[in-house]
């Protein structure tokens, strides 16, 4: 079974590839959602960012 | 063997994208689905529209996950029932070391997303549940006890409780309740199905309830089970997620189902046989549409009250 340029086999799996990419397409887009439904919500954002945490500062005291 | 035997490997039976999804069992997710979002939207606390969307979905996915590593280790069995035989893996389009793989990857997936859409609790509680329908039932109970279908059953009833875990972060009476609805419905709904299907479970080795311990037992335990569930599905009326919308369905439909469930115990074999199982086939049916129909009347009574109707 020779393996040419356009073989059929390439046209049965474009189908299947074309499904995977559009699954990852809409995974992507999905999280890129997450994030900002999570960012406008105001979740804890603390992170590696370089700056102290609030949560890790000693409390300052009150006048 | 020539040059030519040598690529022989035959294209023909390629799997398609379906056949991956198919491996997800999608009309067992419809109702992980369905029982997930009804979870997440009767609990009082609201959930941002695209984190409730990206929990269902990943909820949706580690059931799918747990349908496809149940496909994995039951091919066996799959191949020699005659409902299952058309299943991709004994159709041979999906290998068992692939759908073992895709499994445990959407697995690992579906349960790391959930805990970062939602929260750990949710994720744990569909980690163990991926766990005790892959492990527990499957590997380890259905073909060693009868009462498979009962443990089992647990497994399917914890979507709506993750559900509620999304909105809640955690676990309460009312989440409870409708895992127990759906953990005492399983049993009548399946061995009313064995009772029809019995050839083909015989034929795999499958202890269920009717072939090992007869026909004649098995409806006496659809009758009790029928029983048992009729407090707990009407109780939840009482509780902070029911109203008198969905006490007034849950006493019809138990009601009806109870009835259906009086009529099998009454029923002899031969009776059965000669009109081909019509009580059994209609319990059958009528067992979905009770389901349904709870989680539909818990539905509404959420709407309504997020309407400031409903509820007591």
């Amino acid at each position: 079974m020779a393996i040419v340029k356009e073989h059929e086999l390439h046209k049965r799996r474009f189908s299947r590839n074309m499904g995977v990419g559009l699954t990852l397409l809409a995974f992507v887009a999905l999280v890129y959602g997450l994030t900002v439904a999570k960012m406008q919500r105001g979740d804890p954002m603390e992170a590696a960012d370089h700056s102290p945490r609030v949560s890790i500062l000693p409390a300052e005291p009150s006048e | 063997m020539s040059d030519a035997s040598l690529n022989t490997h035959d294209f023909s039976n390629d799997a398609s994208f379906g056949d991956f999804f198919a491996l997800l069992k999608p009309r067992v997710m419809s109702l992980v689905v369905f029982t997930a979002f009804v979870g997440l939207l009767v609990a009082p606390v609201s959930v941002h529209p695209i984190v409730g969307f990206a929990s269902i979905l990943f909820i949706a996915i580690g059931g799918g996950a747990s349908g496809a590593l149940n496909m994995w280790w039951e091919a066996d069995i799959d191949a020699v029932m005659k409902r299952t035989q058309s299943r991709p893996i004994p159709s041979g389009k999906v290998s068992a070391g692939e759908a073992k793989a895709f499994g445990i990857t959407l697995a690992v997936m579906a349960v790391v997303m959930l805990g970062l859409a939602a929260n750990l609790v949710a994720a744990g509680i569909l980690a163990f549940t991926i766990f005790f329908y892959v492990v527990v039932y499957t590997m380890g109970l259905k073909r060693v006890t009868p009462q498979n279908i009962v443990i089992g059953g647990a497994a399917g009833a914890f979507p709506p409780m993750i559900g509620w875990a999304v909105a809640t972060g955690g676990v309460s009476i009312e989440s409870v309740l409708m895992f127990s609805i759906i953990f005492m419905w399983t049993p009548p709904h399946f061995w009313a199905l064995a009772l029809f299907m019995n050839d083909d479970y015989t034929k795999a080795g499958v202890p269920m309830l009717p072939v090992v311990h007869g026909r004649r037992a098995t409806r006496a335990h659809i009758l009790v089970y029928t029983l048992f569930l009729a407090p707990v599905a009407v109780g939840a009326a009482f509780t902070s997620i029911g109203g008198p919308v969905y006490l007034t369905a849950s006493v019809l439909l138990n009601l009806w189902f109870i009835a259906g469930a009086v009529n099998i115990w009454r029923r002899d074999e031969d009776t059965a046989i000669a009109d081909k199982y019509r009580a059994e086939r209609k319990f059958f049916r009528v067992s979905l549409l009770y389901l349904f129909l709870h989680f539909g009347a818990l539905l509404v009574e959420g709407v309504l009250r997020s309407f400031g109707m409903g509820g007591w």
